[in-house]
């Protein structure tokens, strides 16, 4: 979804680089409660793999692919303002090395993956862990999975304001609305997939590291520690 | 799985692990990627406002359009800015990442 230069008048574009710039400067302090010696790492490797992951377009049919916005996948895995940087950097190194969204576009593209997606994303995230507590820290990879779903036509719904607003090219609304949503919830099924099997395999090797999954009761197996002091 | 005092995977471990696997999907899971357009490239085409876009200002760039200047064998320039990607991502997410933490704290939040 990512947005090249010339779709939006200038305006908006401006005016989507001072939201992103604002959700980024934001971020760069926030992010610091969630990054400690033993979550940067992740961090870090979550940037790589949504960069990663954005490379594999798949086909939804009839001639469309889709690809991982990984919003979701982010703010479950390291916290929603260390997502916003993540998505950040990916976008960044797109735009700039790979000419995939426009560089006028940074900003645009910035406030739809990494500040509509991942926060739409966490929300639900958010109201799912508080509905299902009880279920605990296996249901984190299922909650991701649905949140991540949802976020793309959220997302898609974002992409189709900001045109209403700003789109170069007049298109009529409800044609635009009806194409994005229609295709983006399609789109979405892969990105609750991918992200449910992400968040899955870190919750299955290291559940201690996971964001969202701080404060589920986890049922932990007594242990013996050698050494330990009372 | 707790029969065995298990071991808990190493942060380090889990981080090399994960980067090996992104290496493998930039670098060569990629090749199968679908060429088709995505959704907002095919809703633009369809509704006739993908004509809007301008040149792109880093198209001259070696590796613009996931592809390497130069290499003539598409797997191969394909696979190759996705290994030059993931390691741009990677020194500039890690560096970020690691600039921003909180030093020494261990287990609260």
């Amino acid at each position: 979804m990512h947005v090249p230069d010339g779709f939006l008048d200038a305006p908006t574009s401006v005016a989507t680089a001072v939201l992103a710039a604002g959700g980024v400067a934001l971020a760069l302090g926030r992010a610091r409660r969630e990054l400690d010696d033993r979550t940067a790492p992740l961090a870090g490797l979550v940037a790589v793999f949504v960069f990663a992951a954005q490379m594999l377009n798949f086909p939804v049919g009839a001639g469309t692919s889709g690809h991982l916005l990984g919003g979701t996948l982010a703010a479950v895995l390291v916290g929603p303002w260390t997502a916003t940087l993540c998505l950040t950097v990916v976008l960044a190194v797109q735009a700039l090395l790979f000419a995939d969204g426009g560089i006028t576009a940074l900003g645009t593209n910035i406030t739809l993956m990494g500040l509509v997606g991942v926060w739409s994303g966490w929300l639900c995230y958010v109201v799912l862990r508080r509905v299902l507590r009880s279920a605990g820290p296996a249901a984190v990879p299922a909650m991701a999975g649905v949140a991540a779903f949802l976020s793309v036509p959220v997302t898609a719904l974002a992409f189709t304001a900001l045109y209403a607003v700003g789109g170069r090219v007049p298109i009529p609304f409800e044609a635009l609305v009806t194409a994005m949503l229609g295709w983006h919830t399609l789109i979405g099924v892969g990105e609750g997939v991918i992200t449910l099997l992400a968040v899955g395999s870190i919750i299955a090797t290291r559940p201690d590291l996971v964001h969202g999954a701080r404060g589920l009761a986890t049922a932990r197996p007594l242990e013996i520690r050698t050494g330990a002091s009372a | 799985m707790s029969s065995t005092p298990r071991r808990r995977v190493t942060t380090g471990r889990l981080v090399a692990a994960g980067l090996g696997v992104c290496l493998l999907l930039a670098g060569v899971v990629s090749v199968w990627a679908s060429g088709h357009p995505d959704g907002l490239e095919f809703v633009a085409e369809r509704l006739g406002f993908d004509r809007s876009a301008g040149e792109h200002a880093a198209s001259g760039s070696p590796l613009s359009d996931y592809g390497t200047a130069g290499v003539g064998d598409a797997r191969l320039s394909g696979g190759l800015a996705g290994v030059v990607g993931v390691a741009v991502v990677a020194v500039v997410a890690f560096g970020l990442m690691h600039l921003l933490r909180r030093r020494g704290t261990s287990d609260d939040d």
